[in-house]
């Protein structure tokens, strides 16, 4: 399996002319990842070219890495009144930087069956944009759509770019990793207008187990 | 002369036949669609976000709320992600287990969604016929999981528990005498794979008496011949997979291409349509269901003859017996570990894809090396499929919506998620 990963990289290698770079992946799986100006040469070329003809899109996929590798719980060093207890709802976020969101793009080949993962770490912070690949392949409509609605990455170039999954006329980007769980607001039947209202959430957000990284092996 | 203009109709959220709470606004010229504009959503819970602030573990159940009339196969592509960042190996038993009970879940679906279509275009009988079949499955799933739909079975390194050794059976009250109660009891008298192969043995006949009610029927021809047809360049580029894409006539199923647990060991055929209109996406999914019913056939021998583990043998990812934890303080250390805080999930990211009943179902899973997912996204197929609704009814009559709804086999759950 991973000879034809191998066979399959150095192919792509050599048809990209350096537009991809190799991420680092489990043996049976390829990653790349490609600079948000080459994105739309770079999936024609992955869909035309013979020998990798990924003629199916599987998934778009947005990804927040605001928080990635922050723990809410020290588990490695104790300080002399035990491990840190509880968890700082507070904690401010890590400021927003280039490079923040990612769009991840599934590629599958039904011609000659396989898989590649393109990612692309969209341009500018809290307003990512990145280019709509709607026109190479049709499938993306939806899935950008989605990526736009849950994340607000800009796709430019899509024929519709609307809200999708959300209520009409909600507020805010709920997959963001700065958007509460719970939501900002809440809506009840309210007897008296006669019809449905939104309030502010009433909740107490909690969160029941920590998040913790420890990094041992299963058995150890 | 009469002034003619094109009009806007709201199909749903509430309409029987759109399967859910699909909300469809059709601009119509007469009784002819023009546009689509399928509005979707109104099920959408977050189930992702929620992963993101649950140990691994405690997902596996959301899963099943995904697509819920194919349950274990949404947990079969999670735990697999989960499993291949762990890099666990599972035990052949519970390989087996996963793949009858993926087929089980098959045709569970594929009766449903057989029923429900043709209530939909006006076949009361198949929605009666399909459910007494599926009573006995969901049966299965409750005898080996506790519950008949959410069954939560599956886990990362193999599933929760072994086949039973006994059914649950039926008991004589009010309303069912002691002798209807014996007639239903008779196949329950054995284990769970007695249950099941008496069950293989029948369904082929059911699927029979569907079949005569349907495939040469003639109102159910002129409501799918011709209907909804996709062609197979068309499917590539719309993103299909499952039925939809082998209904237009390209052999693509990953339990053949890429093969996952033991499905290189068993023997199956992949039916594939023609025309790739609703009937020969009906025809597909039939004969989908007795390829099925072949492939549980060989596991329940399989499974007669191999007892063994069911579970990686794993301190983090298995609980402890009740026993060992009775005199061993680490067992009693390692159950409360891996109930309250789970397990650490190497950093890496994964994608793990199973052949759903409707589809391609994956899971890209991305850890940073925490007890929970980073980011969890749910590849759902019946997202990629209702994506294609505006562009497959255009120029259809309204009643044909249904018939294409129909055939797409959508459910909300994994598309709204």
């Amino acid at each position: 399996m991973s000879e034809r990963i191998e066979a399959l990289a150095r192919n792509v290698d050599a048809h990209l002319e350096g537009r991809a770079r190799r991420l680092p992946s489990l043996a049976d799986e390829l990653a790349l990842e490609v600079e948000p100006a080459a994105l739309l040469a770079a999936c024609r070329l992955l869909r035309d070219t013979p020998g990798l003809q990924f003629d199916t899109l599987i998934d778009v996929c947005g990804v927040d890495y605001l928080d990635y590798g922050r723990d809410q719980w020290r588990t490695n060093s104790a300080t002399r009144s035990g491990f840190s207890r509880g968890v700082d709802r507070n904690a401010p976020h890590a400021a927003a930087e280039p490079g923040r969101f990612a769009v991840v793009y599934h590629l599958l080949s039904v011609a000659l069956n396989q898989r590649v993962r393109v990612s692309v770490r969209c341009a500018g912070g809290d307003d990512p944009i990145v280019d709509s690949v709607v026109g190479v392949w049709a499938a993306a409509n939806w899935f950008e759509r989605e990526a736009f609605d849950l994340f607000g990455i800009l796709f430019n170039g899509h024929p519709d770019l609307r809200r999708i999954l959300t209520d009409y006329g909600f507020i805010g980007y709920p997959f963001r990793k700065d958007f509460p769980l719970i939501g900002n607001v809440e809506v009840r039947y309210d007897a008296e207008k006669g019809r449905v209202v939104y309030e502010p959430v009433s909740i107490e957000p909690r969160t029941l187990v920590p998040r913790v990284i420890r990094g041992d092996t299963l058995d150890g | 002369m009469a002034e003619i203009r094109n009009f806007t109709m709201n199909f749903g959220p509430q309409h029987p036949a759109a399967h859910g709470v699909l909300r469809l606004v059709l601009e119509m010229d007469g009784e002819v669609i023009t546009k689509a504009d399928p509005h979707i959503g109104l099920l959408h819970r977050g189930t992702e976000k929620l992963a993101e602030s649950k140990p691994f573990n405690q997902s596996i159940g959301y899963m099943d709320r995904l697509d819920y009339v194919s349950m274990m196969c949404n947990e079969h592509a999670y735990v697999m992600a989960i499993e291949r960042l762990l890099g666990v190996t599972v035990p052949e038993r519970a390989q087996y287990i996963r793949v009858m009970f993926d087929e089980v879940t098959r045709i569970l679906n594929h009766l449903m969604w057989l029923g429900a279509h043709g209530l939909d275009i006006g076949a009361m009988t198949v929605f009666l016929l399909c459910f007494k079949e599926r009573e006995d499955l969901m049966d299965c799933y409750e005898a080996v999981s506790g519950t008949r739909m959410h069954a939560t079975y599956y886990r990362p390194g193999g599933v929760y528990r072994d086949l039973p050794a006994g059914m649950p059976k039926y008991q004589a009250s009010k309303w069912r005498s002691q002798k209807d109660a014996d007639r239903l009891n008779e196949a329950r008298s054995g284990s769970l794979l007695d249950f099941l192969a008496d069950f293989t043995r029948r369904l082929p006949k059911a699927i029979d008496d569907v079949e005569t009610l349907l495939t040469d029927n003639r109102i159910w021809k002129q409501r799918t011949v011709n209907i909804g047809v996709v062609s197979p360049e068309r499917a590539l580029q719309l993103g299909f997979t499952g039925p939809m894409i082998r209904g237009s006539g390209i052999a693509w199923d990953l339990r053949k291409k890429q093969p996952y647990d033991v499905y290189d060991r068993v023997d199956f055929d992949i039916p594939v349509g023609v025309n790739g209109d609703c009937y020969d996406r009906y025809l597909v999914r039939v004969e989908e269901m007795r390829q099925s019913n072949r492939i549980v056939a060989q596991c329940i021998e399989w499974l007669r003859a191999n007892p063994g583990p069911v579970m990686v043998d794993s301190r983090k990812l298995r609980p402890p017996r009740r026993e060992e934890m009775k005199d061993d303080m680490e067992s009693l250390i390692h159950h409360f570990k891996l109930f309250t805080e789970g397990y650490c999930v190497p950093e890496g990211e994964t994608y793990a894809a199973v052949e759903a009943p409707k589809g391609e179902f994956g899971v890209y899973l991305v850890s940073d090396g925490a007890n929970k997912p980073y980011r969890l996204k749910c590849r759902a197929p019946g997202f990629a499929h209702l994506a294609s609704l505006a562009e497959m009814v255009e120029g259809h009559m309204l009643a044909d919506v249904v018939a294409m709804i129909g055939t797409q086999d959508i459910v909300f759950g994994e598309v709204d998620r």
